[in-house]
């Protein structure tokens, strides 16, 4: 199978030249130069549409703007009903991985909640939004890998009252390959953001932007126009709440599961709007001071911020693949941790729970 | 969600905060960045500048200034005043010309731009027709002669600015008078200088560049005497008599041309080059006045010898064998005589040499022997060696304030007793509300004392550190001591001297406190001095002690500045604030923070690798606190590997892409000979440069860690009485913040007044708080059991301040540059928080505590926090409830420099610099206003007729500095820098946003 794997190269617009040299290519790139495939193509409407000689080839080609997405299954696994009017947002596991900008895999999610899963993104609020926009929540503290994205300024163009305007816009600039944004696959190269945290960004300069995003870095929730619109969860308007005006109950029906499924990414306990602060009680000698004042950075060091919390939730998930919702596994854990006698300090609610008591070690 | 909501509207709160906050910006302290031009009104006793920028700033009486702004931000070129008028003309360098006048207005004169005029050729002339070279304001004060590029002298009504085209003075009708032999169409090309005649005005003296003069008779429109130089001229003075003038020539040399009735084409009487005989540079404007005894003075500028002192800027005045060149430390913009101006008098008389020079103004006491400077009121030369901090004191106790004038009046017996000379105008400002030091640090090791408490700022006493140590230049100031023989007579004159020696020196930190006369001041190679005040001289030594802030962490190299050598032995200090104790921190990096509590006798200080205690009483060293993180290489480099490792790096990245595109391109094009790959190359580079230029700017987006460079930065130190152990006592405790979001928190135990001698401070580390944001703290604030900040160390013993309420429980407010947080105490546990950075996208870079009192009654004032974000807005908070009460605009936000320099003061005003040399001063507070305030009045001999009858004309009434407006116009003026900040600064901010601890 290589459902999962992406290619992006160019061809010669107006000279797209024979299927045959292009059948030939596409074997030639995906290295599969011994399988019988079938290719297709996007067209303009999102329609799964197949290329099999001259013309339909040329055709797809010419659609293309500015990008042709072509997709290549296995001869003998193609469903030949595929192909029609509707058929891509019909098909919506594979729109969802459908992203020809962005190499990413998905991993094969169950509706259930996976006890070892542990979220790094959500899309949210897809009730509220627009459908041309995208919510997406990144959870910093459940992975150990780095944000990775930039940013930069560009133009938009709005629709207003006045005809349509170009206005001053912060756009997703790129990837940090193998960090948390380009992992999570929901944010792409030229997204144009429009909120952080729930605040316009629009009058906002790149650097109060940047500022906004990193002073919220534990818990970034941002707001982005995609820039390739064609992924879109086509929703009916009874998800948004007023019922019997629905459209295209076909569509809605399709798309109902993936959108809660990517809600029900929701987990609670992680939900923490900020960790509380780390305080640390010394009970020093006064006159130890600079001798004890070492063990005690050197511990620190070691439990430092958000390591700490870290350090505990992976100890957690290692001894407790059943789940985290167990207190008695945490308090278990720390009154193992209480026996290191360098280990001084209190914890209230560090990052383990929102509202718990002072845990005293 | 909650976070997003808005305070609710409350209009009794409302109502309150207009009696409580009010942004102004009040006055601009100290010298003009970049003046170009000067002028001087005889009548008014006003001094006027302009500046490059287009800004116009008159001066007077101390306390009597005024300041407009040309739309055009263009330079100002000359200033001249109408005679006998609260008017003056200025000239611009895109050839315009501007009207202004001094009207009362609400009780106050204003100054206000009248009028603006270009002058316009005939169709298809050049442009150097109507270029203005020379501006005659005549003594009619109907007229303005304008000297052009052309020769032609062009009449223009006033105050309508219209031309009188039948008055035009040609080249051509100059010259039907004028033997055609020694004279071509050539010779009147450009106007030079115009002078009216003393006592005839009807005859105007005009000077063509090519050195032919010409005296003009306006009533019958002809040439009356024409005096021929063989030299280009320079300028043209008029003796006061009328019976003489002088012309001044490029050559280095001045002549003394007679004018009388039959003589039409008169030889010099005298010619002389006064630094002759070699080759001297122009002299470029002269003076010659008239005394009683007959000796006349000879005042010029320039005519040194061109090979061996043609690089200075000098001035020299004659008088009998009395001669002296006063030599200026930068260029002399011009200069202009304080004389007789009784029209009846018979001789000028003299009495002082003012000179703008380009970074400060120096005026010459010419009345008393050997010529005094006098000491300037105002017009400081804030940057006479570049400022590198700021602190400010409010409301001195008088004994304090006494003393310290005392110690400066020991360290101005140089100046001129003489009255400030220049003293037109009315302060009728009131008097200012309360005393206040404003401090400066300097580069060159120095503390400046200046008197903020009124419009004009005013230097009271300087204080070096220099003795403390050993420096290459030792201050052998020998420089006024030339010899005899020596010629030409230069004498060095003002404070301007830019250059140190040694950057190690540089100030970093000042804190004073006010009740015990004790400061402390810290310095760029990690060296912290305590100082005392002492009304003597005396001769003692500096005790000498070392903090060691990396303790036994191993293995790290600082790669930074050496420390300070000190002076071995008793060192002789003159009186005023005499240093004591010196501690030096190792490794010796600037001192980032600093705090004295006098009362305890205790001095804490902070570096980029940690902080300690000390007690300056025993003079002993109470605890370090190394706050390194161990991954934290950089910090221990010191600074400079750093700045030069951000150039490597962005240097190779630069290259990385070159290369990445260059080999990219290779591949592509296959094989290729070497001159095409060459060719290839070149054009790559250049579209890569393009590109480079087209390439938006990228921000990356990473969350901070633990791991991040200068963590251990300590930003902040603050002493507190409050209860740190437990809720039932309270303790003396040490408070620090770092770059990287921890506070330390540590319990001191000081003993008793009569053991304090005998028993040592005690520290013991009780708190350490993590902030998880891990956002530099910048704050740390203890609040009492009425939610009041705690006063300051000695407040209470002086009765200045209630005592803090130790009943109800303390409060700790800890700033980070993103968020505002209170916390419980002594449990440590956060009570509310107020998100700065998440919600607005702006940090803090500036905060204080400041009083609030109603303009409405007396009895109410409050608490508000005071602070300055990176955006340039100032936003005040309401204590203890962190509500945002009011935001105001105040700096550009690419100003980096104006940011950093801020400094807040203790009742809701503010300084910040607008230029190496100016402090703008703002005011939140309705109640605390200081703000010049001033009439000039229009003494008798006048006819009033044309200052009044013009109100049509008020179309620039905006410009005028009136609270609430003046903040447009000084951005407006900011906006030709703007772009010039722009370019290096992006590159620098980051450098700057983690050095910003430093300033």
């Amino acid at each position: 199978q290589f459902g999962a794997e992406f290619r992006r190269f160019s061809l010669d617009r107006y000279k797209p030249g024979k299927f045959e040299d292009f059948y030939k290519l596409i074997l030639h790139i995906h290295h599969i130069a011994n399988l019988e495939v079938m290719i297709g193509y996007a067209d303009v409407h999102g329609d799964l549409l197949p290329i099999n000689n001259d013309d339909n080839f040329f055709k797809a080609v010419s659609s293309a703007h500015p990008l042709l997405r072509v997709f290549i299954q296995r001869q003998d696994e193609v469903d030949y009903s595929n192909f029609g009017t509707n058929t891509l947002s019909r098909k919506k596991k594979a729109l969802v991985t459908l992203r020809n900008d962005n190499l990413r895999r998905r991993p094969h999610i169950n509706i259930s909640m996976p006890h070892d899963f542990r979220p790094v993104s959500s899309i949210i609020d897809v009730d509220i939004l627009p459908e041309t926009h995208r919510r997406v929540r990144l959870y910093r503290h459940g992975c150990e890998k780095p944000l990775g994205f930039y940013i930069r300024d560009g133009t938009s163009v709005r629709v207003t009252p006045h005809g349509l305007e170009k206005v001053p816009g912060i756009f997703i600039s790129r990837m940090v390959p193998g960090g948390l944004a380009e992992s999570t696959g929901l944010l792409a190269v030229n997204d144009e953001v429009l909120e952080v945290n729930g605040i316009e960004v629009a009058g906002k300069t790149l650097d109060q932007v940047t500022d906004m995003m990193i002073a919220n870095s534990h818990n970034l929730i941002i707001t982005v126009k995609p820039a390739n619109q064609r992924n879109n969860i086509i929703r009916s308007s009874r998800m948004s709440g007023s019922s019997g005006q629905s459209t295209d109950s076909t569509a809605s029906h399709h798309s109902l599961p993936t959108s809660h499924m990517l809600q029900n990414f929701h987990p609670d306990e992680m939900e923490s709007d900020e960790e509380a602060d780390i305080v640390i009680e010394g009970s020093l000698e006064p006159q130890h001071i600079p001798k004890l004042h070492s063990l005690t950075s050197s511990s620190l060091s070691r439990i430092n911020g958000s390591s700490l919390s870290h350090r505990l939730q992976r100890d957690l998930v290692l001894n407790n693949n059943s789940g985290r919702e167990s207190n008695g596994n945490i308090h278990k854990l720390l009154s193992s941790l209480k026996t290191d006698p360098r280990h001084s300090l209190v914890i209230p609610r560090g990052g383990i729970e929102e509202d718990g008591t002072v845990i005293t070690l | 969600m909650r976070r997003f909501l808005r305070p609710g509207h409350d209009p009794v709160r409302e109502r309150l905060k207009r009696d409580l906050f009010q942004f102004n910006k009040t006055v601009e302290h100290g010298f003009p960045h970049q003046p170009s031009a000067l002028g001087y009104s005889p009548f008014l006793r006003l001094m006027a500048i302009g500046t490059r920028s287009g800004a116009i700033k008159l001066y007077g009486a101390p306390g009597v200034e005024f300041m407009g702004l040309h739309e055009e931000n263009n330079t100002v070129m000359q200033i001249h005043f109408i005679p006998d008028q609260c008017q003056l003309v200025t000239l611009l360098d895109d050839n315009s010309l501007h009207l202004w006048s001094l009207k009362q207005h609400g009780g106050a004169s204003e100054l206000r731009e009248e009028h603006r005029f270009t002058l316009k050729g005939p169709p298809g002339s050049p442009p150097s027709a109507t270029q203005v070279t020379a501006v005659l304001p005549h003594s009619s004060r109907e007229v303005l002669y304008l000297g052009t590029e052309s020769g032609n002298i062009f009449v223009v009504e006033l105050p309508s600015f219209r031309v009188l085209e039948d008055r035009t003075i040609s080249p051509e009708a100059v010259l039907q008078r004028i033997p055609e032999d020694n004279c071509n169409r050539r010779s009147c090309e450009l106007v030079e200088a115009l002078r009216e005649h003393p006592k005839n005005p009807d005859q105007i003296l005009i000077g063509y560049s090519r050195g032919l003069i010409v005296l003009w008779d306006l009533q019958n429109n002809k040439a009356t005497h024409h005096f021929l130089g063989s030299q280009q001229l320079e300028n043209l003075y008029w003796q006061r008599d009328g019976s003489k003038f002088i012309s001044c020539h490029y050559d280095g040399s001045y002549t003394q041309w007679p004018v009388s009735s039959d003589n039409r084409q008169p030889e010099p009487l005298e010619n002389t080059v006064p630094y002759g005989p070699f080759p001297c540079k122009a002299v470029s404007k002269i003076y010659w006045q008239t005394t009683k005894n007959g000796l006349p003075y000879i005042i010029f500028q320039g005519g040194m010898p061109r090979a061996s002192y043609g690089d200075r800027h000098s001035i020299s005045v004659i008088h009998g064998s009395q001669q002296t060149a006063f030599d200026f430390t930068s260029r002399v913009i011009d200069f202009f005589i304080i004389f007789s101006s009784d029209p009846a008098a018979e001789f000028d008389d003299p009495s002082a040499l003012v000179v703008l020079a380009e970074e400060e103004l120096v005026v010459i006491d010419l009345k008393s022997a050997g010529w005094p400077a006098v000491h300037p009121p105002y017009l400081a030369s804030l940057h006479c060696s570049a400022i590198t901090c700021s602190h400010h004191v409010s409301n001195i106790p008088l004994k304090l304030w006494e003393r310290i004038i005392s110690a400066g009046s020991k360290q101005n017996i140089h100046y001129s007793s003489m009255p400030w000379p220049i003293d037109g105008g009315t302060n009728i400002a009131p008097d200012p509300p309360q005393r206040d030091l404003l401090l400066t640090g300097h580069e060159d090791g120095t503390v400046r004392f200046w008197d903020a408490s009124g419009v004009c700022l005013h230097l009271l006493y300087k204080l070096s550190t220099v003795r403390v140590f050993l420096t290459d230049a030792d201050p052998n100031d020998n420089m006024n001591t030339l010899g005899e023989d020596e010629w030409p007579p230069l004498r060095k004159v003002g404070t301007f001297d830019p250059y140190s020696d040694d950057p190690r020196l540089g100030i970093q930190k000042i804190y004073l406190c006010k009740y015990s006369g004790y400061l402390a001041v810290a310095g760029t190679a990690g060296q912290v001095l305590v100082m005392e005040l002492n009304d003597e001289d005396a001769e003692h030594m500096v005790d000498h002690a070392e903090a060691d802030l990396l303790q036994d962490q191993e293995g790290y190299r600082w790669k930074g500045h050496e420390k300070l050598r000190t002076r071995d032995g008793p060192v002789r200090f003159e009186a005023g604030f005499q240093p004591f104790v010196l501690v030096q921190c190792q490794p010796p990096a600037v001192v980032t923070s600093l705090a004295l509590h006098s009362e305890w006798k205790l001095v804490a200080f902070g570096t980029s690798h940690g902080f300690g205690l000390f007690d300056h009483q025993q003079k002993r060293l109470v605890f370090v606190k190394c706050t390194l993180h161990p991954s934290d290489q950089l910090a221990l480099e010191g600074p400079l590997s750093r700045v030069k490792s951000l150039k490597k790096s962005l240097r190779q990245s630069f290259r990385r892409i070159r290369r990445s595109r260059v080999s990219s391109r290779k591949r592509r094009g296959g094989s290729g000979n070497a001159s095409e790959v060459q060719e290839a190359n070149a054009k790559f580079d250049q579209d890569a440069l393009q590109e480079m230029e087209l390439a938006p700017v990228q921000r990356k987006i990473e969350a901070r860690s633990a791991e991040d460079s200068f963590t251990g930065f300590v930003r902040t130190l603050y002493f507190a009485d409050t209860f740190l152990r437990d809720s039932s006592r309270h303790c003396p405790s040490l408070w620090a913040g770092t770059n990287g979001g921890t506070v330390y928190a540590f319990c001191l135990r000081v003993p008793p007044a009569e053991r304090r001698m005998d028993e040592p401070v005690r520290a013991e580390q009780a708190k350490e708080i993590q902030l998880m944001h891990r956002a530099p703290v910048v704050g740390i604030l203890a609040l009492d059991g009425r939610s009041t900040p705690l006063p300051e160390p000695l407040e209470v013993a002086h009765d200045l301040s209630k005592s803090p309420d130790m009943q109800g429980s303390h409060q700790l407010l800890v700033v980070s540059e993103e968020q505002f947080k209170v916390f419980t105490l002594p449990k440590v546990s956060s009570k509310l928080k107020l998100k700065l950075t998440a919600l607005e996208g702006c940090r803090v870079r500036k905060v204080t505590v400041a009083n609030f009192g109603s303009c409405k009654t007396d009895d109410y004032s409050e608490n508000d926090l005071a602070v300055l974000t990176n955006l340039g807005d100032i936003q005040i908070i309401s204590l203890p409830f962190l509500k945002l009460q009011i935001r105001y605009p105040c700096i550009r936000k690419e100003d980096v420099s104006g940011i950093a320099s801020c400094v807040f003061t203790k009742y809701g005003q503010g300084f910040y610099l607008i230029s190496p040399s100016e402090f703008e001063r703002f005011s939140l507070s309705t109640k605390w206003l200081v703000e010049p305030r001033c009439i000039v009045d229009v003494p008798e001999v006048t006819s009033n007729n044309h200052v009044h009858n013009k109100s049509g004309t008020e179309n620039a009434a905006r410009k005028s500095r009136s609270p609430g407006d003046c903040g447009e116009d000084e951005r407006k003026s900011g906006k030709l820098m703007e772009h010039a900040l722009l370019n290096d600064e992006k590159v620098l901010k980051e450098i700057q946003s983690t050095l910003e601890g430093g300033r």
